[in-house]
């Protein structure tokens, strides 16, 4: 009887304990390479943007699972009618790490530091500073009024990257609003996190979050070595794992193998339409016919490229957005399978033939191409040698050249010397006005004939003018058919043939308790504060 | 010959008389796709298995190995023919000649020629068959290569050029072109033999090392490099422990010409 009460009680304890949120331990993972920038505006590469993510908090946040904006700093916000104003109502009370007190001047001292023209600073691209007219104005110790010169569409989104700096604190760099701060970088080996006592967000019981004390970026350069960490129990999650990888954990423990379905990143290749490159005559004709570009797209099998380079974690690609990006996704676009014989109609209707089991043009030459694509990546290389084969069979020779990441950018960057390339597009934002830099003729990453002073094809004049809009609209639903227009004109013209969206696939040790993945970047660690690591002798404090 | 070294020739000859009739002896083309067995444990039609595209492994390490076994050896007499012009040159006529030589070879030892392997390969023209490909990245690992072996082969002529019997031929009135292709080249010939057999091995694992960066031979030509880059994947190779073959047959073959060949290095 004893012994029963006993254990009724140690259950009710950890039963209490799970409910209410044990605070307490320390979080480890992987940053796949060194923080090249610590300054928070200045954050280029992965790693620095993680440790500006845990350490720094902006005004909105867009939620990684429901990828819809949620108020942070900011209590709340409205937009003005013509979308060219945005005032926030700031949480009051608030208090950096060091003590210091956050209100309007913060957020006027932040836009003043991201205007200055050295720091030459990415968020800065997005707000188009370069532009010049955005005015900040402090209304009230606790309003903030945001001016622009043009209407923005979702302008709110713009302000998930942007952490808020203190105007006053005697270490601004240093100073936090976010779960956590910097307590100590060691180059080559880690960036360890310690929690912020002032964070604004309470959890259970009103307590302050994080639940998590401290948490330990180990500097880790290959994935290898970050599986190997974590099989041993040194890592407590990989925030993005290979197909392979994926199955031999779930192999072991279905339970620490996560998978979050198709990201919004896309694998594609493209041709080189640049009437200046210097290609041979042969593959620039070629090239410049849509019904040739769509038959290779028609004879690339998907499924294929799916089933054995993914093992099925990705899903065939049709355009741009990934079905996931639920709003922006065009889903009347055509599923256009693998269609052998359409290819080779197309290709008839454009004077392409057979000799013998090669593909001639009609004047004779063998279709011959080569395909680029950068060293080392396992994945693009076995799709390379998978389109290889399929286009074999079209009778086209497809040579598969894998070049080191210098030499490639080179290529496509400079010297626009390659005829097509294998990439793929890392897409952290659901908003298609991020992708402006993608789609706008006059853009420089515009990957088949970038920076045109005019476009070169009236289908490109379309898809500026479709952009244009986008970007202006403030009206969702008009902005949703400009883009679902700009998809289809890239389906029906195929400069991209877009092949599949790779699934999110994370590992997530049994340790941990909040843990909810998602698709959008930082897939894994994006509610950070929400984490919990209980070990066998925590109690809620 | 004993006994071991008539079982190394053996099991070479075997193995030329395997893998330099490949399109004969190998059950599939090394290309062929068998998707729907794709990264199969060794059955019934494939001997080895299947690498991650379905491709059968049997035939593609047939494949892999003529081409490994024949541009490397090609490449080591490239190498060798150099080291002997240099070497022997600086060894055979000494001084200022000997001290400038040493010194540019000890500068071209210090290049990163990684690098200069990775700029050729950028530079090479994208539409070049993977078969061009290949030959172009033997022959620059030929080319420089060389470096080491003209050291010793600077070596060998010096005490040549010292020794009694340069004393002797200069004494008897022998002009140097007959000295050089009578007397020193005869000489120098069991060391020419034993450092190309030393550098085959060599430039068929620097073959491999280039495979494991990813810049090996081009898809979809197999060679050692690029089916040894498969035993990155250690847990794979647990799974399926006939993605060893590669390196077994490599290590099998290694042996093989070092036993062969053991004799004349240890002459030299």
């Amino acid at each position: 009887m004893m012994r029963t009460a006993i254990h009724l009680f140690f259950a009710f304890i950890f039963t209490a304990a799970a409910l209410c949120g044990q605070f307490g331990g320390e979080l480890r993972f992987a940053l796949g390479g060194e923080p090249r920038n610590l300054h928070p505006l200045e954050a280029v590469d992965e790693p620095s943007e993680v440790v500006r993510y845990l350490t720094k908090t902006p005004l909105l946040r867009i939620n990684r699972l429901t990828q819809e904006v949620e108020p942070q700093l900011a209590s709340s916000w409205s937009v003005s009618a013509d979308g060219k104003r945005v005032d926030f109502v700031l949480r009051e009370g608030l208090r950096f790490s060091d003590g210091s007190p956050f209100d309007a001047h913060d957020v006027v001292h932040t836009f003043e530091l991201l205007k200055d023209p050295e720091l030459a600073s990415p968020v800065a691209d997005a707000f188009r500073l370069e532009q010049g007219g955005i005015e900040v104005r402090a209304v009230s110790p606790y309003k903030v009024s945001i001016l622009f010169p043009d209407a923005v569409a979702g302008v709110e989104r713009l302000f998930d990257p942007l952490p808020i700096l203190s105007s006053r604190s005697p270490a601004p760099m240093r100073a936090t609003l976010g779960p956590f701060q910097i307590e100590e970088y060691k180059p080559g080996a880690y960036v360890q996190l310690k929690r912020n006592a002032n964070y604004w967000r309470t959890g259970d019981g009103g307590r302050r979050l994080p639940y998590l004390d401290s948490v330990r970026l180990e500097i880790v350069k290959t994935p290898q070595l970050e599986l190997l960490r974590f099989t041993r129990g040194q890592l407590d999650l990989i925030q993005s794992l290979e197909p392979q990888a994926y199955e031999r954990i779930a192999a072991t423990n279905k339970q620490i193998a996560r998978d979050a379905g198709a990201s919004l990143d896309a694998e594609f290749l493209w041709f080189n339409l640049k009437p200046s490159a210097p290609l041979p005559e042969g593959p620039k004709q070629w090239f410049a016919s849509a019904d040739f570009r769509k038959a290779i797209s028609l004879a690339i099998n998907r499924d294929d490229l799916v089933r054995v380079v993914y093992r099925g974690y990705a899903r065939p690609a049709i355009g741009p957005i990934s079905p996931t990006n639920r709003f922006w996704f065009n889903a009347d676009l055509d599923v256009s399978a693998y269609n052998l014989a359409a290819a080779e109609a197309l290709l008839r209707k454009g004077g392409f033939r057979k000799a013998g089991e090669q593909l001639v043009d009609s004047i004779g030459r063998p279709v011959e191409f080569s395909i680029i694509t950068n060293a080392g990546n396992e994945a693009r290389s076995r799709m390379a040698a998978m389109i290889q084969f399929d286009l074999k069979k079209l009778g086209v020779r497809l040579n598969v050249v894998t070049l080191d990441f210098q030499s490639l950018i080179e290529r496509i960057a400079q010297t626009s010397d390659y005829e097509t390339c294998l990439l793929g597009f890392v897409n952290v934002d659901l908003d298609p006005s991020a992708q402006m830099n993608v789609w706008l003729s006059s853009a420089r990453n515009h990957p088949w004939n970038p920076a045109q002073e005019t476009p070169a094809t009236p289908w490109e004049a379309r898809i500026d003018e479709l952009m244009l809009v986008q970007a202006k609209s403030t009206d969702r639903e008009q902005r949703r058919k400009a883009f679902h227009e700009v998809q289809k004109i890239v389906q029906e013209q195929a400069p991209i043939v877009y092949l599949v969206h790779k699934n999110s696939l994370a590992a997530v040790s049994p340790r941990l308790r909040g843990v909810r993945p998602g698709v959008l970047w930082p897939n894994v660690i994006w509610n950070i504060e929400e984490i919990q690591k209980p070990s066998e002798l925590s109690w809620t404090r | 010959m004993n006994i071991v070294r008539m079982a190394a020739g053996i099991v070479l000859a075997t193995i030329l008389l395997l893998v330099l009739p490949a399109e004969w002896t190998a059950p599939h083309a090394y290309d062929e796709q068998f998707r729907e067995v794709a990264a199969a444990p060794a059955a019934e039609g494939f001997l080895l298995g299947s690498d991650a595209l379905g491709r059968d492994r049997w035939s593609r390490l047939i494949h892999g190995t003529r081409l490994s076994l024949t541009l490397a050896p090609a490449a080591a007499l490239l190498s060798i023919a150099l080291a002997a012009l240099i070497g022997g040159a600086a060894g055979y006529f000494g001084g200022a000649v000997e001290r400038s030589i040493l010194l540019f070879i000890d500068f071209f030892l210090t290049l990163p020629w990684l690098f200069l392997l990775l700029a050729v390969r950028a530079a090479l023209p994208l539409n070049a068959s993977p078969l061009v490909s290949v030959a172009v990245t033997f022959a620059l690992l030929g080319c420089l290569g060389w470096a080491g072996p003209a050291r010793v082969v600077c070596t060998a002529a010096r005490e040549f050029r010292t020794g009694d019997l340069m004393l002797q031929t200069q004494a008897m009135g022998m002009s140097p072109r007959r000295l050089i292709f009578r007397q020193l080249l005869p000489t120098l010939a069991p060391l020419f033999l034993a450092q190309f057999w030393i550098t085959v091995p060599l430039f068929i694992l620097s073959e491999a090392n280039l495979g494991l960066l990813g810049l090996s031979v081009s898809q979809p030509l197999p060679s050692w490099g690029n089916l040894l880059a498969e035993l990155l994947d250690l847990p794979a190779v647990a799974a399926q422990p006939a993605m060893l073959a590669p390196a077994i047959l490599l290590v099998i073959t290694l042996c093989s010409v070092q036993l062969l060949t053991r004799r004349q290095v240890r002459n030299t």
